[in-house]
């Protein structure tokens, strides 16, 4: 009834190419970004911050990311967990060896080394293909776990091999460490959140986007029409590992405030972030912000209901979990290759015929 | 001869037999790949699922205690009999039959002609899914499993090979652990069955032919999905021989999907269409990884086990993409 694009001309190139050519869907997006930049930073309180919002928006931008690079540029990767954990160290370095410069710098400087570290990693994707590569990340998730293990020099010689926190502010108001209050974690992320999925979203429509989708539709023919295929794996790989880097560095100093790699990047966290793109929606932007919120708010649900509300003990509810991520990964794959993204897609599709079907 | 040599040596015979077991999990790899090009990656959670059910067979747990006391309110773990480990493995290997049936009638057959890589997709998120449900049915805590397999190090061998050490008094002789050496008569044993399996028998063949190509395969009247169970269900047995023998090594546990992860660089030095070249490919491996430990290790805070394997596949891959045996693989468009 509401949902039409009847009325709503369009008299430049401008206005064809918008990212929400029907008005609904814009005053829609207006609305989503008013309520979470102005309303809700007032009313989030620690255990919605830390269980729900927080870990939401860091692994949005990850899953941003491995969508890039898997979604777009169909170079699947498995090596997540690694270069979130280059991130995580860059940051921690240059937030212990800096510390009066601010955390806006240090994050998007840890980015930026992930982005070079990723390059290097992904140098063999010229030559390996298909899940040849997706083996050979593998060796990136474990070469750099355990190099940030093992050298001392990267969590600063700490006795528990550790790395901590330490207290940081932008413009006098703390985002890390253990005093930070809910807002302020939750509007940091939010920002970065915000201003990386406009990049992406431009990104992938713009002729970047277009020769990532031609190497991931057929490479060769790829090659043959003009795209360089040097040029778009290594950027793809260089965008995508800038996104997850940073989501490597949120989510240590932000979240967790202590991290030790194996346990907080390890290969689990890279199939954490395949499952979210894939249950999402392999390439859409919206679909990485889907599968992450579903992959975040399964959990929290799953425990509200066995754990409190049944009395079940946790490792249930963990099997549990397991079986049914497992199980969502199958049936998505069977029945919507395409994820939850395709159904928003479909849902839009019918609302814009509703009521009158024809 | 030194004894730094003799070392070596030692360590290299080890690596051997420790290729030896990663060799037996690579091996359910090519199978499947072969016969469905798929790539499962979940062959290690199938030889954790097998060893766990072995286990839970043969200790007589009840299945899915863990979630029957929590639903009902029961306090029942153990049914009172123990059953020998022969009869156990037989009765695994049924439900290993069992898993590929519905592998193959729920998952398979509504993927046929999707892309390679939403295949593999689809084995992992198979791969979740049996951990949660090998974990439900039999618990997660970490399991010995003993079959009579003899396991310490072997004295025979030990007391055999003093004499190289030439009046040294710092060698003793090798020291190799016998479940090692059963590991690899078994894997001997298991490749040779398959060899002649494939080749001489009438459901080998199609196996064959499946492999070599789909569709002339089902105009000559191959059921394509028998083959499919099939093949899984041989692939269940390899797995079931791995999570035997692993398991009797080092517990039945999480951690075993983790080691059976290092198959895929085995895999990808070997190539992923050739049972030799999975064989070759876990030895190069196993040796490889024990001698780098021992002689680069120590100088670079050791553990490198852990990577090393996958860095090797890696460096290997770029200069020859199809692995050690692989086919040239030739891209058109």
């Amino acid at each position: 009834m509401f949902y039409r694009e009847a009325g709503d001309f369009k008299t430049s190139y401008r206005d064809d190419t918008q990212t929400f050519p029907i008005k609904f869907d814009r005053w829609g997006f207006y609305a989503v970004m008013a309520i979470a930049f102005l309303v809700i930073p007032f009313i989030v309180n620690d255990y919605w911050a830390n269980a729900v919002l927080v870990p939401f928006l860091i692994y949005a931008i990850a899953a941003l990311g491995l969508n890039i690079l898997t979604g777009y540029a169909g170079q699947v990767s498995l090596g997540t967990g690694g270069f979130m954990a280059v991130g995580a160290y860059a940051c921690y370095k240059l937030m212990t060896s800096f510390p009066d410069v601010s955390m806006f710098v240090h994050v998007i400087i840890a980015g930026l080394i992930t982005a070079i570290v990723g390059v290097l990693f992904g140098l063999p994707s010229l030559r390996i293909k298909g899940f040849y590569l997706a083996v050979a990340t593998l060796a990136a998730q474990f070469f750099l776990v355990w190099l940030f293990n093992k050298v001392p020099w990267f969590y600063n010689y700490s006795a528990s091999g550790q790395i901590n926190a330490p207290e940081r502010d932008i413009f006098g108001i703390i985002v890390t460490g253990p005093n930070t209050e809910a807002w302020a974690k939750y509007l940091f992320c939010l920002i970065f959140v915000t201003v990386l999925a406009l990049i992406a979203r431009n990104l992938t429509r713009g002729s970047t986007g277009r020769k990532w989708m031609a190497i991931r539709d057929m490479d060769i023919a790829a090659e043959i029409i003009g795209v360089n295929p040097l040029m778009a794996k290594l950027s793809a790989f260089a965008v995508s590992s800038f996104f997850v880097g940073i989501a490597g560095a949120l989510f240590f100093s932000v979240y967790l405030g202590a991290a030790e790699v194996g346990e907080a990047f390890g290969i689990q966290k890279s199939f954490l972030i395949l499952f979210m793109i894939i249950i999402g929606g392999l390439g859409s932007i919206f679909g990485a912000f889907a599968g992450a919120a579903f992959m975040v708010l399964m959990p929290v649900l799953l425990k509200n209901i066995l754990v409190n509300g049944l009395g079940w003990q946790t490792d249930l509810a963990a099997h549990l979990e397991f079986m049914i991520v497992g199980g969502l990964i199958l049936v998505f794959l069977i029945l919507e290759p395409h994820g939850l993204a395709q159904l928003w897609r479909l849902t839009k599709e019918k609302l814009r015929l509703w009521p009158f079907p024809h | 001869m030194p004894e730094q040599l003799l070392f070596a040596l030692e360590v290299t015979l080890n690596g051997l037999m420790a290729g030896v077991l990663y060799a037996l999990v690579a091996l359910g790899f090519v199978l499947i790949f072969k016969a469905s090009g798929i790539f499962n990656y979940a062959q290690g959670v199938m030889a954790l699922f097998a060893a766990l059910t072995l286990v839970g067979i043969m200790e007589g747990q009840v299945p899915f205690a863990h979630l029957i006391n929590a639903v009902l309110g029961t306090n029942v773990h153990h049914l009172p009999w123990h059953v020998p480990a022969l009869l156990a493995i037989v009765l695994t290997a049924g439900v290993m039959v069992l898993f590929a049936w519905f592998v193959e009638h729920y998952i398979l057959k509504h993927l046929v002609n999707q892309p390679d890589i939403i295949l593999f997709m689809a084995t992992i998120g198979l791969a979740y899914f049996m951990e949660g449900f090998g974990d439900l049915m039999w618990g997660a805590d970490i399991k010995t499993l003993d079959v009579g397999i003899p396991q310490g190090g072997n004295f025979w061998i030990e007391e055999h090979t003093q004499w190289l050490g030439f009046g040294n008094e710092n060698f003793y002789g090798f020291f190799l652990d016998s479940l090692d050496l059963v590991a690899t008569v078994v894997a001997a044993l298991l490749v040779t069955a398959l060899v002649l399996f494939s080749q001489y028998t009438k459901q080998g063949r199609a196996m064959r032919a499946v492999a070599d190509d789909h569709q002339a395969a089902l105009s000559v009247g191959i059921s394509l999905r028998f083959i499919w169970v099939l093949v899984w269900s041989i692939a269940g047995f390899v797995a079931l021989v791995a999570g035997i023998m692993w398991g009797a090594k080092s517990g039945v546990q999480f951690s075993l999907s983790l080691i059976a992860l290092k198959a895929l660089p085995v895999l990808m030095l070997g190539g992923f269409t050739s049972i030799p070249g999975a064989i070759v490919g876990g030895l190069i491996i196993g040796v490889g990884e024990k001698l780098f430990e021992f002689l680069v290790g120590p100088m670079i805070g050791g553990a490198t086990e852990n990577w090393f394997a996958y860095v090797l596949a890696l460096i290997f891959l770029v200069f020859r993409p199809q692995g050690l045996f692989g086919e040239k693989i030739i891209e058109r468009v």
